[in-house]
Formats: C-alpha cells, structure tokens, sequence
C-alpha cells in the first residue's frame, strides 16, 4: 500500500513498453488520432484568440462604431461582448460532438489493445 | 435620507448578528463536510485528487468553485457598477480563457499526470532540476493569487461586519487562514472539492436572486435598465461604451490589450485550476467538467452584468465608492436596495449575499493552499528532495505540513498587506500563469523537440520577465494606487506585464530547446504523446 510512489514515468499498472509506444506513435492508426486532434484543435484555437483580440482592438480604438445604437439603450458593444459569450459556449458545444465523434473512438481502440495486449 | 451612507459604520453594525449567524452556519457546515471527508481521505490519490471519482458535473460546479473568486464577484459586479462597459471586459477575458483549457490542456493534462502541474511538465525531462522550476512557479502563482484573496478577505469582511479597527481585521485574515489549513489539511481534495461545490451553488443562486429583483424592477427591459444605469451614473452614454477605464490615455489603452492576453492565456496556466482535472476518472470527465464549468461561469458573469448595471442604476455612485473605493461592496449595497435599505428583507438579503461572498473567500483559498502544497509535496519533497523515493505516508504528511506553512505565510502577508492596493494582483496570477507556465505545457505536449533546457528557460524566463515587470511598474510603486505609492522606482509603464512577458516565456523555452545540445528523450516524448491522446495506462 505504501508502494506506489513516483517516479511517475517508470511502469506502473503494467505500463506498455517504451518500444510499444513508439510503434504506436509511429503507426497510421494514431497519425490519424494527432491529426484530427491538432487538425481542430489548433486552427480553432487561433481563430477564438483572434475574434477576442479582434474584440479588444475594437473596444481601444473604434469608439465610435462601437457606440452604435442597435436598439433602444443596446450598443454594438453590448452586442460583440455578448457574441464573444455566445462563440464561447458554441465552439465548447462544437468541440464537444467533434471529440465524441471523431477523436474517443480511435483513442478508445488504441488504449484498449495497449492495455488488453500489454 | 442617507444614513446608510457608510455600509461599515451604519448598516452593518446592525445587520452584524445576523451577517455572523450565516457566516457560522456555512463555516460549521463546511467543516462538517471537512470531517466527513476526511475519514475517507486514506491515500495520496484521495488526497491530492479526491480519489478521482468525482463525476464531471460534480467537478464541473468544483471547478466553477474555485474559479469565481470574489474578485469575480464583488470585483466584477464593482467595475461594471463603476465603469460601467469596461467593467464586463474582465469576465469576457475569464470565460474566453476556458476554450484554451479545454481545447489544448485538460484532457492530455488529465492522461498523462497524476498530482500536479509538475508531473506534465517534468513527464519527458529530467526530473529534478523540471520539478524544481514547476513547483516554484506554481507557489509563486498561488502565492500571488492567495494574497488577492486573503488582503481582499480582511477589508471585505471588515466592511460586511462593521469592524474598523487594525486588530479586528487582522483577526480576520487569521481566521480566514486558520480555517483554510483546517479544510486542506483534514479534508485534502475530497474536502476541497466538496466544499468548492456548495459555494459554487450558494454563488450561483446568490446571483440568480439577484438578477430576478434587478431585472423585475425594470420589468426585464434590458434597455431601461441600461439607460438609468447610464444616467444615475452621472457619466451618460460613455458608461454604456468601452472606455471609461482603459480609454484614457495610449498607455491605458496598451495596458488593457497586456491586460486582455494575460487573462485569455493565463486561465490554462493556473495550477489550482489544472489539478481539479485529476478529481475525476477519465479525461472525457475532464473534458465534459471543462464544458459544465463554461457554462456555469458563463452565466454567472452573465448575471455579474445584471448585478452590475443594477448598482449603478439603483445606487447613488457616491454611495459605492464611500464604501468601497473600488467598487468591492457594490453587490452587496445592490441586495440592500432591493430588499429595502430600512427594512427586514434588506438586512436578509445583505446579510445572504455578504455570507456568500464569505464563502467565495474561504473556498477559493482553499483551493489554492491545496494546489501550492500539494507541488511542495509532490514535486519538490518526494521527486526533488527524496528523489522519489518518499513513501506515500510520508508525502501526505509533508503536503499537510506544507499546508500548514503556506497558511502561515499567507496569514502574515495578508495581514502586512491588508491596507495595501492588492487588487490587481489577481491579473498579475494569471500573467504569471501565462507566461512561465503556458508556453511549458504546450511545447512538453506538442513539440517533439522540445528540452530539459527549454522548459526550463520558459519557466523560469517567464517567472522573471514577469515578476520583474511587475515589480517596477506603477502596481507596486510610483502612483497613489501603487502598493508603495509613496516611492517611485517604476520604469515599466503597463500594470499589466503580459504583452511582453508572455512572448519572453514562448520565445524562451524555444530558444533553450534549439540553443542546447542535448538530445530530446524520444522514447518518453512518445510515452507522452501516446498517453496523452489515447488515456493508456492512465491512473
């Protein structure tokens, strides 16, 4: 019970092999996990830092468009700051069917024949 | 007409019976709840990670938890009640940060660590000298968080309760401090968490009451609402509009971009944040608390604009700022106009919202003394001091002494603190946390090439440009806000150090990795990235 102490890289719970792994990584099956990963992942995550920058751009130095009246008392900048809100919970919930479809099942595959075979 | 003029001579002292009954029952509550936990809490895994069984909506609420500190709360409803627009520029900031943790960070974090920030960033490098350089920069963020809140903590509660004297806030902090190192050291995660769960459910209903009066008073028209806020503020449609407090000068308006990375990029960074990934069993968990805690978070600031705006239509700005300079007691001066300033239901109301923005308090620094002993402990004794070879029982007991430290300290530094102007120092955290531990996470995760040398030119590269920033900006002296307003050695013009300290951690670990000579371990980059992915031979 008093066993189980680091270091935490060496094998534990009967951790693959190093050589496994690196025929893991190196075969298609996981280049296609990496790349539907990063293939999301990174090109959204520019595109999110980009809209909120974009965002603080405006709200520095576009006073004026910002002060545009939608309706009533509600500005454009109501409106952005709210759409920055709503983008938020729209790529959370889009991330969310993507990594369920496409990312859990070929994670699942791998790690389960890792493990079943190890 | 105006007695209540002053929430801390006035009205408090008379609600103060009731405010400190509420304040007891939560504090008895949670340390039932502490005990509780406590008796389960057997191994290290129960103590660092809660034993790993939460559910993701659990720590989803436990996340929310420890991310809306009172600095959310009382900080944000405050700005907005004073800035108005600029105020609600923070929490887009906070929410937006979350799609960085969630896209890049809690899943790969939750797959290949097992305590702490450090277990990641060490996983594929050489152990101690990693170790060493994630421990300290996760002190040093909690340390600067932790302060935030324990300063914060002793001027709030002094106000809520009408205490006005040195010793009365003093005994505050210490308080706040006891009671923190009682709910880490007996109920360690499982504890934490559960106590992060029931503040995050008092906050949010807290909230929820208050909007629906706000929003009753004006008949839920959103636009009458802003149109008196605008004008009873005194400062008409430029309330409604960004500007009012960045806009003032080039500099501000630089500042607020600095200020806008650092939170966007620092939220991923936090280790407080980072270890709430390892209370649940699979990263699918981690990933689906992230989305829960997106949409908790997103409504409560949601709801902070209507508490906001509220303020400032319902209450005279003097008003607030006679209570608190800036702006920290607006939401709870907001539930006593709703109530009715002479009548019972005011005093209920202040008194609940006064109780939960207590609990806020004692939560989140709950989670931080966690976060900070739980790396001294794991990273620093067990992998750097005993070279891993410390039995379980004997880093258990080395985080709950280091609880006991870091409680100690914070009590003196807060108490030190408690007439400085430390509310900025909740940005500077997340500044912190994006430059020096940001840049680490994402090149261990993704950069095959990536070194011993590199992480540690990142981390401790971003730690330095950053804290140095800081330093010798107008946050710690030169200004009347300043933290030292009487000296002026500040050369640096932003409060904010992000925008360049945060490029520094980048341009740093991958300068380290290409300027060394020293071979990436590609089998363990492997290892990593396997395990990262896929959640083979996760704990």
């Amino acid at each position: 019970m008093a066993t189980e102490t680091p270091p935490p890289s060496k094998a534990e719970h009967q951790l693959p092999s190093t050589e496994e792994f690196e025929q893991v990584q190196e075969s298609a099956e996981f280049a296609e996990l990496r790349s539907a990963h990063r293939s999301f992942a990174f090109p959204v995550t520019v595109a999110f830092i980009v809209w909120y920058l974009l965002y603080v751009l405006l709200c520095n130095y576009a006073d004026d468009f910002m002060d545009t009246k939608v309706v009533g008392n509600i500005n454009i900048a109501l409106v952005l700051g709210l759409a920055q809100f709503l983008t938020t919970f729209l790529i959370a919930w889009w991330y969310a069917r993507y990594s369920a479809a496409k990312l859990d099942p070929k994670g699942e595959a791998i790690k389960s024949r890792m493990e079943g075979g190890a | 007409m105006s007695p209540e003029i002053t929430l801390a001579a006035g009205e408090a002292s008379q609600h103060r019976p009731l405010i400190i009954t509420l304040f007891a029952i939560f504090v008895a509550a949670t340390l039932v709840i502490t005990v509780w936990a406590g008796r389960q809490t057997k191994s290290a895994a129960d103590f660092y990670a809660g034993g790993r069984q939460f559910t993701a909506f659990q720590n989803g609420l436990a996340v929310s938890g420890d991310y809306m500190s009172a600095a959310s709360f009382l900080g944000i409803a405050g700005a907005i009640a004073l800035f108005g627009y600029d105020g609600f520029l923070y929490s887009i900031g906070f929410l937006v940060a979350w799609l960085v943790a969630l896209l890049l960070v809690a899943e790969p974090l939750r797959n290949s660590g097992r305590y702490t920030m450090g277990d990641v960033l060490a996983y594929r490098m050489r152990q101690r000298p990693v170790r060493t350089a994630a421990g300290t920069s996760t002190i040093v963020v909690s340390i600067f968080y932790l302060l935030a809140q324990m300063a914060g903590a002793g001027v709030l509660v002094s106000l809520l309760l009408g205490i006005t004297t040195d010793a009365g806030k003093i005994g505050i902090v210490a308080l706040v401090g006891v009671l923190m190192i009682v709910y880490v050291t007996i109920g360690g995660m499982k504890g934490t968490t559960w106590v992060q769960m029931v503040k995050a459910c008092l906050l949010i209903a807290g909230a929820l009451l208050l909007t629906f009066l706000v929003l009753l008073k004006f008949n839920f028209n959103i636009s009458d609402l802003l149109g008196k806020a605008a004008s009873n503020s005194g400062k008409g449609s430029a309330f409604l509009n960004p500007g009012l407090k960045y806009g003032a000068t080039g500099t501000t308006k630089l500042d607020f971009i600095s200020l806008g990375i650092a939170l966007v990029l620092g939220t991923a960074g936090l280790p407080h944040i980072l270890i709430r990934f390892y209370t649940v069993p699979t990263a699918k968990a981690a990933r689906k608390s992230v989305i829960w805690a997106i949409g908790l978070i997103g409504a409560f600031y949601l709801m902070t604009l209507a508490l906001g705006f509220g303020a400032a239509a319902l209450i005279k700005p003097d008003e607030i700022i006679a209570s608190n300079k800036a702006g920290n007691t607006a939401a709870p001066l907001l539930a006593l106009h709703l109530g009715g300033v002479d009548s019972n239901w005011g005093a209920i109301l202040l008194a609940t919202i006064s109780a939960v923005a207590f609990a806020t308090i004692l939560a989140v620094v709950a989670g931080l003394t966690l976060a900070s002993s739980s790396s001294f402990a794991h990273d620093i004794y067990a992998n750097v001091i005993k070279r891993g070879k410390a039995t379980e029982k004997q880093e258990m007991a080395a985080a709950r002494y280091a609880t006991v430290g870091i409680g100690a300290v914070s009590i003196v530094l807060g108490a030190l603190a408690r007439d400085l102007n430390v509310a900025g120092l909740v940005a500077l955290a997340f500044a912190v946390a994006a430059s020096a531990n940001l840049p680490t996470i994402l090149y261990s995760l993704f950069w095959k090439r990536f070194t011993t040398s590199g992480a540690l030119w990142s981390i401790y590269g971003g730690l330095v440009a950053a804290v140095g920033l800081v330093l010798f900006s107008p946050v710690v002296s030169g200004k009347p806000t300043s933290m030292f307003p009487d000296v002026d050695f500040h050369w640096f013009p932003l409060e904010n150090p992000g925008i360049i300290s945060i490029p520094v951690g980048f341009l740093l670990g991958w300068l380290g990795t290409i300027l060394s000579k020293e071979e990436p371990d590609t089998g363990k980059y492997a290892e990593l990235e396997v395990r990262s992915l896929t959640g083979t031979g996760a704990h």
